[in-house]
């Protein structure tokens, strides 16, 4: 029986200081041109925390706004104010840099992580009054430390600064003294996606109606590596995170593929249900602060804000079939293999009409598809074009070739299957998972029956093979087969002894 | 196609657009001589 999506839930966090201090295009320009004009009107293209909340891409991401509302929104996006924007959504929240910080030392087990004093008391009520935040997090929280402390850190031992409004406001420190997996680098990067990810959990389960205890298995697809000098990537981001936002029950482990990680996981997760070998399997993912700013030069070249501003974060939580929530079907899995080739078209035609084919699908028969979702806002301006068209058109070309529609038919194929792209340009937040909250609750209005997920993801920068990657599933209507409405094998087993018995009963009488 | 025959021709693919190894794969067919290929993925 297939599993069920119970749930999803989708976050952002506001972090401009991480974009000056953490983001890659922006540390690399500090050593290669530390005097260009880029840095020097940088910090003057950063968005106040209420420019980010009103940016309508953001409040789709979080829940205030369905895609198809943003579809009516004139482009570009960053000149217009959604109206009635708001910090909290249905699926999570925009959490502001400075409640953040304080989330990511209450994440911090190995007392790296050091704040200001002064810092800590001026936020700390603030952290505690965001409803998600549970008591067992606040009390994680320390007093603080003295500025000069960690000024000493930062100039002494090699520690990575973490400022609020251009200020030094804490640091995080080196977990060891010559391994550069545990570098203060590494280990800023690392903490800042664990606490994404916690924040994603939280709401989570929140969303999905279920108790913290029931969550059996936690999967993490982001695109960090925790581990030593001994196992760089030994993991686990999944356990860590679960561990603080209080599953209990739950142990787990990290998969990863690029941006393609979350619709790997979300696959592994549904296949693990359907097997029975755990009830209820949550995927996460925290955000990159690498990627912070990534398309910078040309947001500023054009005039416009920086808008890769945020860490994004997703959850989905994955459980037995219910009989009401949305299916994972199995057997409509598009696969990118080894000889697949690299063509735009095999590339396609594996993830999307080979799998259809399958089962005698048409192209037609998928109401919407998710490839790519990126914000084209952030794409365009940068000249990688708009993402989520460029996929819906080699989708619809396909679909022409096919016979499933008429060539004329193509804009509004795009139209009528397509999606205008929503998500921060966060690499695996992107790929696919950010219309699953909303397809689940466009299935369960009789909005639409079927929807594709697609992920993508770009091995060749791992620098091991030249291969590109992807994989897609399906999410269908429930058929209204509950778990519960089947006879387990238990039940089949006591059935047949008591009819062996009553059988054995008969024959002593006669 | 003749415009590639005989040329050192330098590769920059796009993820989401067409990629490196394809490109080659017609710059070869076409006579062209391939010094570096490489693909992008700008998001």
């Amino acid at each position: 029986m297939n599993s069920v999506i119970k749930g999803a839930s989708y976050v952002l966090v506001h972090t401009p200081e991480m974009v000056v201090y953490n983001g890659t295009t922006q540390t690399t320009e500090r050593v290669v041109n530390p005097e260009s004009e880029y840095l020097k009107e940088l910090r003057g293209h950063l968005r106040s925390y209420e420019d980010c909340v009103n940016y309508w891409p953001n409040q789709v991401y979080i829940g205030n706004a369905h895609p198809d509302e943003l579809a009516q929104v004139e482009f570009p996006y960053f000149d217009k104010k959604k109206e009635g924007a708001e910090r909290y959504g249905k699926y999570g929240e925009i959490m502001p840099e400075e409640e953040f910080l304080l989330l990511v030392q209450a994440c911090d087990m190995f007392e790296v992580v050091k704040l200001d004093k002064n810092f800590v008391s001026a936020h700390k009520d603030a952290f505690a009054a965001d409803p998600i935040i549970t008591e067992d997090i606040v009390s994680k929280i320390e007093e603080g430390y003295e500025l000069d402390e960690i000024k000493h850190f930062i100039e002494n031992e090699h520690a990575e600064g973490l400022y609020h409004n251009n200020e030094l406001v804490g640091c995080v420190r080196t977990a060891h003294d010559i391994d550069v997996n545990l570098s203060a680098h590494v280990m800023h990067e690392n903490l800042m996606s664990k606490a994404s990810s916690v924040l994603a959990l939280l709401y989570a389960v929140r969303n999905a109606g279920i108790n913290k205890e029931d969550v059996e298995y936690v999967i993490d697809c982001a695109e960090e590596a925790c581990g030593d000098m001994n196992q760089r990537g030994g993991g686990n981001f999944a356990k860590a995170a679960a561990e603080v936002a209080g599953l209990v029950s739950a142990t787990g482990s990290d998969s990863r593929g690029f941006c393609a990680g979350p619709t790997h996981a979300l696959i592994e997760a549904a296949a693990l249900v359907k097997s029975g070998a755990y009830k209820t399997v949550v995927v996460t993912a925290g955000g990159c602060t690498a990627k912070l700013g990534m398309n910078g030069k040309d947001h500023v070249k054009k005039g416009l804000p920086i808008l890769e501003d945020c860490l994004g974060g997703f959850a989905v939580v994955i459980s037995e079939n219910d009989g009401v929530n949305p299916e994972i079907n199995l057997d409509v899995l598009g696969r990118h293999t080894v000889g697949t080739g690299s063509a735009p078209q095999a590339v396609i035609g594996s993830l999307v009409t080979d799998p259809l084919d399958r089962v005698g699908w048409k192209v037609t028969d998928i109401d919407k598809f998710s490839p790519e979702m990126q914000n084209p806002d952030i794409t365009k301006p940068a000249g990688a074009g708009d993402v989520p068209l460029a996929n819906y058109k080699m989708i619809g070309a396909l679909a022409v070739k096919r016979g499933d529609i008429d060539r004329k038919e193509l804009p509004d194929f795009i139209q009528k299957h397509g999606l205008t792209g929503w998500a921060p340009t966060q690499g695996h937040i992107p790929s696919g998972v950010p219309y699953i909250g909303v397809a689940r609750e466009d299935i369960l209005a009789g909005n639409i029956k079927k929807a594709m997920i697609i992920g993508k993801g770009s091995l060749f920068l791992g620098r091991m093979t030249n291969l590109f990657d992807g994989v897609s599933f399906v999410i269908q209507a429930n058929e209204g087969n509950d778990a519960a409405g089947t006879v387990s094998e238990e039940e089949v087993k006591g059935l047949i002894a008591k009819a062996m018995k009553e059988f054995a009963e008969t024959l002593m009488a006669e | 196609m003749a415009i590639l025959e005989g040329k050192k021709v330098i590769i920059i693919g796009d993820r989401d657009g067409v990629p490196g190894p394809a490109i080659a794969e017609c710059v070869k067919t076409a006579g062209g001589e391939i010094v570096f290929s490489s693909t992008e993925c700008f998001v």
